[in-house]
């Protein structure tokens, strides 16, 4: 039964992909100017004669919905087009520059998580304390503060004032780091370069932290409340008179069902992630994908632009299926 | 077995009294009650709602919801004051010495865990599988997990429901409400208690269902000798399973004693009108007498007896000062100004 | 007032509904003025965005200098309650030389256009594509709803950068950015509450006194529903305008010398060692502002819908 909601699930995805692609296709319909032009970028000058030759290349001159099965049948094989300005396939420039923005990501959600469950757990059990009330107003300033800024903050103090930590980029100098997987802190426990992996960590900190505490903001509030909720119903009662130790009453039977709606909320943060990560990565000189976008939107790469546009929208689709896949197993009424 | 023991009260309680401080006021909701039950006795707790049945029973495990609070009386069980034991001891006490059960067994049930894990989780918590093997983390402790499960499933087919092997790894949602019933029943009975308090566990069943699941409770008691205190609002229901019954109104016991007693010769003058407002299957046909009225809101108790604004016998002294509890018979009692 | 309904003029009964809307409407609106002052962090809040808002409109009239031209020879100048500052310019000056409070109340402006305006157009259009959804259901509530899904499969600042790529920058296709995603929630919002009281009396009551589709849903539904497209708008309001900061941040957004907060953060990130308050403060304006508008809003929330207290 369940196997067979996933599925359902999976397969629900599949004309959301296609219309992902289809806008995405639009959007350099849409551009204003001369479609050769876009295509080429800046990426150099060209004849006339040139732009015939171009204008075939690009299959500009066959109808719309050609063009579009040409561009889906190329994105499912995973062709990309093509980087004049950098003068490489999209999908090698988007592959080389991923690891790093997933392993910011993880960073961001590791600390959101590790900030804001404890804090909605303890925050519910200790309703108007002190404590509370100052949690609840860290997640006003948390939900207030553009992600740039409190970048630009925490450089400012940790960075410039303390020194304690690095500004930019993803590692220091000489750690002397091979990379496997191209995840610098995986990598480094690999290879057991402890310099390395104490490096990489310094790196990842702030912009984690940047990134992370909007969604730390959220998930501290959303999980307060629905765990404010739980605690009043009766089977937490229950398992009182049962002669359950408080702690486990608060750990397993509250928190259990509170996380429920929490990680719904959790699925959609990430958009936030992902949006965010660009402007994360800008301000860090984080060389992941979300400032190569950032480049290319600058040096006018339509093709780079619209592959990462793709590759986002196609991972927030996938997180929310997983998120989805993962609410059936933590809520059993809707297994059935 | 010795006389002397078997006529002392498994438990007592004597003048329990608890408040809840709201910004509005003060509720006494419950106003110095004393009950004792004896071994083996199911004792009938009856009045409309609102009157504070539900919260004597909480008050006796200490469950009381925030901001309510116990603030006077004692709860002897086996001689000692539950009140006055430390929160690790009264811990071991809730669920494995006296039980509880409540009303409406859907919202009862923690919806995220299957049924076999919440009645095992009892057991555990009281270390019931203790011969079964040491206590070691998973997966080393299969000799415990075997001995839980059988346990469980002893459990559930004791209280009739069927294919317990399949029931245990269900969730409460899968189930109707008198097997939900049952499944709570289940969990208060798997560590054996002595005391059983059964929270108006029918009232959110169909009659059918009602009758099997009081039938259940019957059988409990005969057959472990389990003690019930039986809350209901439903006097027919308490006349026919329990011994003694007392009657509570507005926080207070208005009138108590053996079943026959109380229904024969009802004393109170708010036991009569409960006994009158019964339907009758049979006999010959009168018209239903209601009470007039309405329960009193318990921060503006009128002064005196707090029923004598219903009560057609109401005299001036009813209005004086509180009304103690006057013995008539070897162990009925009543509070009224008619008696005293 | 004595009348046979249906006998008397159409204008006499109309006055007397509004005179009733009137008086309802004052009462709900002292009654709701109340519960504001006793919450005082609400209170406060909006109190701050109000002087927000002024400021905004009256920037001109606020300070003396010009907030797109400036002086090279006071290029970097700190704030006034530092050593080297004067009040002449009391939050210091950007690295063109440009006094920075008038670049900041300016740049109000901007924020706030942005901010209400997008939140309006999502608003309207949401609202009144979710009501004729919610309302008709079928074909209309299918094709708007698969493409709401389908909108909602971007991450909302992709969606965003993608269309002001393409587009190009500048205010409107900055608007169209904003909204052209985010009617997808007050769409949702206003169909579920629309579907759900659709099914209550009173709209059987009003289809027999023969009141038609359409004012049955512009009086009678949306009155009901008109307190949870508030409270969420007054919430994504500060999304757009943090989403506006993101973007003029990245050079996206409003084009220089026009001051945005978001490019004056940006342009600051050179002299963060030297010159803290060119970022800082810009920032710590975003930072207020949305700050404000959060406070109100859960204010308004608490206030407008008890179901959803935090208790």
């Amino acid at each position: 039964m369940r196997a067979v909601k996933i599925i359902e699930r999976i397969l629900a995805t599949i004309p959301i992909m296609l219309g992902v692609a289809i806008v995405v296709f639009l959007f350099m319909r849409l551009t204003p100017g001369d479609p050769v032009d876009i295509m080429m970028g800046q990426g150099g000058v060209v004849s006339v004669g040139e732009m015939e030759r171009l204008r075939a290349e690009f299959h500009l001159d066959k109808p719309l919905p050609v063009q579009l099965a040409i561009f889906l049948g190329n994105a499912l094989r995973g062709n990309l087009g093509y980087s004049y300005i950098q003068k490489r396939p999209v999908i090698s420039l988007i592959t080389e520059r991923l690891p790093a923005t997933i392993e910011l990501a993880f960073g961001a959600l590791f600390f959101a998580l590790i900030i804001g469950i404890p804090i909605g757990i303890v925050s519910a059990v200790r309703q108007n304390s002190v404590l509370d009330r100052l949690s609840m107003a860290g997640a006003f300033l948390g939900i207030s503060m553009p992600a740039f800024w409190l970048g630009i903050i925490l450089i400012l103090f940790f960075s410039v004032r303390l020194r304690w930590l690095p500004v930019q980029g993803r590692i220091g100098f000489g750690t002397g780091l091979q990379e496997i997987t191209g995840f610098y802190v995986l990598d480094s426990l690999i290879t057991g370069n402890w310099v390395a992996l104490i490096s990489s960590l310094k790196h990842l900190i702030l912009p984690s932290v940047s990134l992370g505490a909007a969604v730390a903001a959220v998930v501290a509030r959303v999980l307060r409340s629905s765990m404010l909720e739980v605690l009043h119903q009766d089977y937490i009662t229950l398992a009182r008179a049962k002669g359950q130790v408080e702690f486990l009453v608060v750990m397993k039977h509250a928190l259990r069902n509170a996380l429920i709606p929490t990680v719904t909320v959790v699925g959609l943060q990430t958009g936030v992630l992902l949006g965010g990560n660009m402007i994360v990565e800008t301000v860090f000189g984080w060389p992941g994908l979300g400032r190569l976008v950032v480049e290319a939107i600058f040096n006018r790469d339509f093709p780079l632009v619209q592959g990462a546009v793709m590759v986002y929208a196609f991972t927030y689709v996938m997180v929310n299926l997983i998120v989805d896949i993962l609410y059936t197993y933590l809520n059993p009424k809707i297994t059935l | 077995m010795n006389v002397a023991l078997s006529n002392q009260p498994l438990l007592e309680v004597r003048n329990l009294t608890t408040i809840f401080p709201l910004k509005r006021g003060v509720v006494q909701a419950v106003a110095g009650v004393d009950l004792s039950l004896h071994r083996g006795e199911i004792l009938g707790l009856v009045g409309e709602s609102g009157c504070g049945k539900s919260m004597t029973l909480l008050s006796i495990l200490r469950l009381v919801p925030y901001p309510g609070q116990i603030v006077a009386g004692q709860v002897l069980f086996e001689g000692r004051d539950l009140l006055k034991l430390p929160p690790g001891e009264m811990r071991r006490v809730r669920g494995k010495e006296i039980a509880i059960i409540f009303q409406d067994p859907m919202s009862t049930l923690n919806p995220v865990f299957p049924v076999g894990e919440q009645i095992g989780e009892s057991l555990r918590i009281h270390g019931l599988l203790g011969n079964a093997g040491p206590r070691l983390p998973w997966p080393f402790d299969r000799a415990r997990r075997r001995a839980e499960r059988e346990r469980v499933l002893k459990v559930l087919q004791e209280v009739g429901i069927p294919m317990p092997a399949e029931a245990a790894k269900r969730y409460p949602h899968q189930y109707s409400g008198g097997m939900q019933q049952r499944v709570l029943i289940a969990i208060a009975l798997s560590c054996e208690p002595k005391v059983l308090l059964a929270d108006e566990p029918t009232t959110a069943l169909d009659v059918t269902v009602q009758a099997q699941i009081m039938d259940l409770l019957n059988r409990i008691n005969r057959e472990h000798g389990t003690s019930i205190i039986l809350v209901t609002h439903d006097l027919a229901l308490a006349s026919e399973f329990c011994q003694e019954i007392a009657v509570m109104y507005a926080g207070r016991i208005v009138e108590k004693g053996p079943t026959d007693a109380l229904i024969g010769d009802p004393k109170h003058p708010y036991t009569q009108g409960l006994l009158a407002c019964i339907p009758r299957l049979t006999g010959e046909r009168r018209r239903l007498t209601p009470i007039p009225g309405f329960v009193p809101d318990l921060m503006n108790l009128p002064p005196g007896c707090a029923f004598h604004p219903r009560c057609k016998f109401a005299r001036d002294e009813c209005l004086g000062q509180d009304i103690p509890l006057v013995k008539l018979g070897p162990k009925h009692m009543v509070r009224c100004i008619l008696y005293t | 007032m004595e009348t046979v309904p249906g006998r008397e003029p159409f204008l006499t009964r109309w006055i007397y509904l509004w005179r009733i809307r009137l008086e309802v409407w004052l009462h709900s609106a002292g009654a709701f003025l109340a519960e504001l002052y006793r919450r005082p962090l609400a209170l406060l809040g909006g109190i701050v965005f109000v002087v927000y808002i002024l400021v905004a409109i009256f920037a001109p009239h606020l300070t003396p200098h010009d907030p797109t031209r400036g002086n090279l020879r006071m290029r970097l100048l700190p704030p006034a309650w530092e050593t080297g500052g004067s009040l002449a310019h009391p939050l210091g000056t950007d690295e063109q030389g440009r006094d920075l409070f008038t670049r900041i109340i300016f740049g109000a402006r901007i924020s706030l256009a942005v901010g209400i305006i997008a939140v309006g157009i999502s608003v309207a259009i949401g609202t009144t594509l979710g009501a004729l959804a919610g309302y008709y259901g079928g074909l209309l509530d299918d094709l708007i709803s698969r493409f709401a899904d389908l909108l909602m499969a971007f991450p909302a600042l992709i969606f965003a950068i993608g269309v002001m790529t393409f587009l190009g920058p500048g205010f409107a296709n900055l608007i169209l950015a904003l909204t052209f995603k985010s009617w997808v929630e007050f769409f949702r919002l206003v169909r579920g509450e629309v579907m759900a009281e659709k099914t209550k009396e009173y709209v059987d009551a009003a289809k027999v006194l023969g009141q038609s589709s359409g004012a049955i849903i512009v009086s009678e539904i949306l009155p009901n529903i008109i307190q949870s497209v508030f409270v969420l708008g007054t919430l994504r309001m500060c999304d757009m305008i943090i989403t506006e900061a993101s973007l003029s941040f990245l050079g996206l957004g409003i084009q220089p010398p026009t001051p945005a907060w978001g490019s004056m953060v940006a342009s600051g990130r050179n002299y963060l060692l030297t010159a803290w308050w060119v970022s800082t403060l810009p920032g710590l304006a975003i930072l207020f502002l949305v700050l404000s508008i959060n406070l109100f809003g859960e204010g308004l929330r608490d206030i407008l819908d008890p179901r959803l207290r935090i208790e």
